[in-house]
């Protein structure tokens, strides 16, 4: 069950991604309203990080074309702002807490500009929202998990954007941090923002989400959480793979064949 | 005695270019090198510089002089080309980065080799002094080579400060980097252009072979002194200038001593120095931490062995024998008397006879809460983990040796101010 949008923030349009010729996404289309709390979900390899690194331009598309506020996406990445996994990158760079924040500015502020007291203030009430305050010149290397996802969320607020990616926030994090966060992006969309979260925990599916994208290699439903959220299409994301997809996967793989043929 | 004195005057005007040439070089490598060392770049650094080598003896051969800037050309698209190769490698191929890297460096490497032999035995008289690029020559560094080199140099520092922001992102968080719009490709290219181009101007110092040395040491020890990445860049060109400085004093010196390779034995030398001293990280400093950790938990312990054998004749302010504490806690002899020795410098004990001591009222404060926080974390251990009284106790060994006030005060309230221990003992308060 696929229900799309009129006026989408995000329209996403026949996206297929492929690692290594294998494609690991067959043909997606989304559209997103405006000012939902979306969670993308489905089982371990379902695609759900490749969606929106795909989306965010970080992986190539095999085919198809994305879409933000109905243009191209280099023309709206200041609107546009991207929640990595924390485990993405290396925790012992010599970076305060704050500093990684204020990277938050730098899309922003334009090559050989450094970032002035607004931005410092941007960054330090980014971190206030976070309750991690008090940590801005702890070193990075002494965080928790927890801690770590909440400098990058408080990185992400910094950017000021519309809509917002987030790579598995809750992943690995504590109680206290997982309410600090749905609290947050419950915030973000009254303020009328739109954010797209990848979400492993189906027990709180509902609960988070008035929108949900339900992956297994290929879309399985898009829509309302109330619409979609049903026993069948659970059983048609995580009842297993389609073994023919896996099959010409595979094949498309080892004979490294293009998946157009353009 | 004499040369020393000459060398500092400076009054020899090749003995200042040699220094200040030395000097720059050093520091903008050092600089450059500390993305490299962050990028986890380290070994295409190494790869990059003796890849160097067949592009100095092509632009050789293709021009027939020795013009610095003909050379350095040949040399940085030879740099250059060996970074493409080795990403092409990776990228085509199964094969891992440091293979890929070894073999690139051995392929490039093998062919300048090859190269400069045919020059050399070719015969060709301007030819001398091209094997000066194996293990450089800093002493060359003078007139005009020597503005090419330092430009270059200034070049480099230059470029990475205006783009600093952009390099430790993109160092830091690649990904994030190209969400935010940057433009990342560019970026790369730049600092992998950069990289290579302060291998190309190190080379004349220090040669291919010492070059990843003067990239990668001056980061990886300033690491050790820093958290922030601004002070690790200052640190990093400061142990750079250092050497670049003594290197050249050294070659001054001792006449024969080569100026690059002492360069480099000056920078391991403070790289060695940053890994054992380092105030934090430092292998000393850890040490002496784990020994004042030891120590505190000796004389915390024979505090304790105090506090239980009066606990035993209700009499605190007796004074106690070394062979009482023994049968409380049984230790070796030098121990107990080191413990007594540090415990009676710091006022806790005093010595009342041969081989008999006294808790002063500070050590009877300190005695009394060592055996109260073990008391206090066995029951809480026993109470929230749910661990049965064999369990407890060992574990309460080590932790009543770190349990700070705030702590104290959590336990003793949450525990709600508890009489006895799960072993019936008295918590003393």
């Amino acid at each position: 069950m696929i229900i799309h949008t009129p006026k989408p923030v995000l329209e996403v349009h026949d996206l297929t991604v492929s690692y290594n010729s294998k494609p690991v996404l067959w043909s997606v289309d989304i559209t997103i309203p405006e000012g939902v709390l979306a969670g993308i979900i489905g089982p371990n390899g379902a695609g759900k990080s490749t969606l929106i690194k795909a989306i965010m331009g970080l992986l190539p598309m095999a085919s198809g074309f994305v879409k933000v506020f109905d243009k191209p996406l280099e023309e709206v990445r200041q609107r546009i702002s991207y929640v990595p996994q924390r485990e993405s990158v290396d925790w012992d760079f010599p970076a305060s807490v704050f500093d990684v924040v204020l990277m938050g500015r730098y899309g922003k502020l334009g090559l050989f500009k450094k970032p002035n007291a607004e931005d410092r203030d941007i960054a330090m009430s980014s971190l206030e929202k976070l309750g991690m305050a008090n940590y801005a010149t702890r070193q990075i290397s002494q965080l928790s998990g927890g801690q770590q996802q909440r400098v990058f969320l408080a990185r992400a607020l910094a950017q000021q954007a519309d809509v917002y990616f987030m790579d598995e926030p809750f992943a690995g994090v504590d109680v206290a941090t997982e309410t600090a966060i749905i609290e947050l992006l419950k915030e973000l969309r009254a303020e009328g923002k739109t954010v797209l979260v990848v979400h492993h925990d189906l027990q709180t599916v509902t609960e988070y989400f008035d929108w949900l994208i339900m992956l297994n290699m290929k879309l399985v439903a898009s829509g309302p959480s109330e619409k979609v959220f049903t026993k069948e299409l659970l059983q048609e994301t995580y009842g297993g793979r389609l073994t023919i997809l896996s099959k010409i996967g595979d094949l498309l793989k080892n004979e490294q064949f293009p998946i157009r043929e353009r | 005695m004499d040369q020393v004195i000459a060398f500092f005057s400076f009054a020899d005007i090749n003995t200042r270019f040699v220094v200040l040439g030395s000097m720059l070089l050093a520091v903008s490598t050092a600089v450059v090198g500390c993305f490299s060392f962050l990028r986890n770049r380290s070994l295409s650094g190494d790869a990059v510089a003796h890849a160097v080598l067949p592009g100095i003896c092509l632009s050789f051969m293709l021009t027939g002089t020795k013009n610095p800037i003909y050379l350095l050309i040949g040399a940085f698209i030879t740099g250059w080309l060996s970074l493409l190769a080795s990403d092409y490698l990776k990228r085509k191929t199964k094969l891992k980065e440091d293979t890929t890297i070894a073999i690139v460096l051995s392929v490039f490497f093998g062919i300048g080799i090859v190269l400069l032999t045919a020059i050399q035995q070719s015969g060709e008289a301007s030819q001398s002094g091209l094997d000066k690029f194996l293990f450089g020559q800093a002493a060359s560094l003078v007139g005009p080579d020597l503005i090419v080199f330092a430009s270059l140099a200034i070049v480099l520092l230059l470029a990475t400060f205006l783009f600093f922001k952009e390099f430790t992102l993109l160092s830091f968080d690649k990904g994030y980097a190209v969400s935010l719009g940057l433009p990342v490709k560019f970026l790369e290219i730049l600092l992998s252009s950069l990289t290579v181009l302060a291998i190309v101007t190190g080379i004349q110092a220090v040669g291919v072979v010492l070059m990843a040395a003067m990239l990668i040491t001056p980061a990886a020890g300033a690491r050790f002194w820093t958290d922030s990445l601004v002070k690790m860049i200052w640190i990093a060109a400061l142990l750079g200038a250092v050497s670049g400085f003594a290197g050249a004093f050294i070659s001054y010196v001792g006449p024969g001593l080569p100026t690059g390779p002492w360069i480099v034995m000056v920078l391991s030398g403070l790289a060695i120095l940053s890994f054992f001293f380092a105030p934090k990280k430092g292998v000393l400093f850890l040490y002496l931490n784990q020994q004042k950790h030891r120590r505190k938990i000796l004389t915390e312990n024979v505090l304790k062995a105090f506090f239980h054998a009066g606990e035993v004749e209700e009499l605190h302010k007796n004074a106690k024998t070394e062979a009482e504490i023994q049968v409380i806690r049984p230790m070796k002899p030098e121990e107990l008397s080191y413990a007594l020795r540090l415990l009676r410098r710091s006022y806790l004990v005093r010595k009342t006879g041969t081989t008999t001591w006294q808790l002063t009222d500070k050590g009877f404060i300190q005695a009394k809460r060592v055996a109260k926080l073990h008391r206090l974390w066995e029951l809480y251990l026993a109470t929230y983990l749910n661990l049965p009284p064999d369990h407890i106790h060992d574990n309460a060994e080590t932790i009543e040796h770190i349990i700070t006030p705030q702590v104290e005060q959590w336990l003793e309230q949450q525990l709600n101010y508890p009489k006895t221990d799960p072993h019936g003992e008295t918590i003393p308060y």
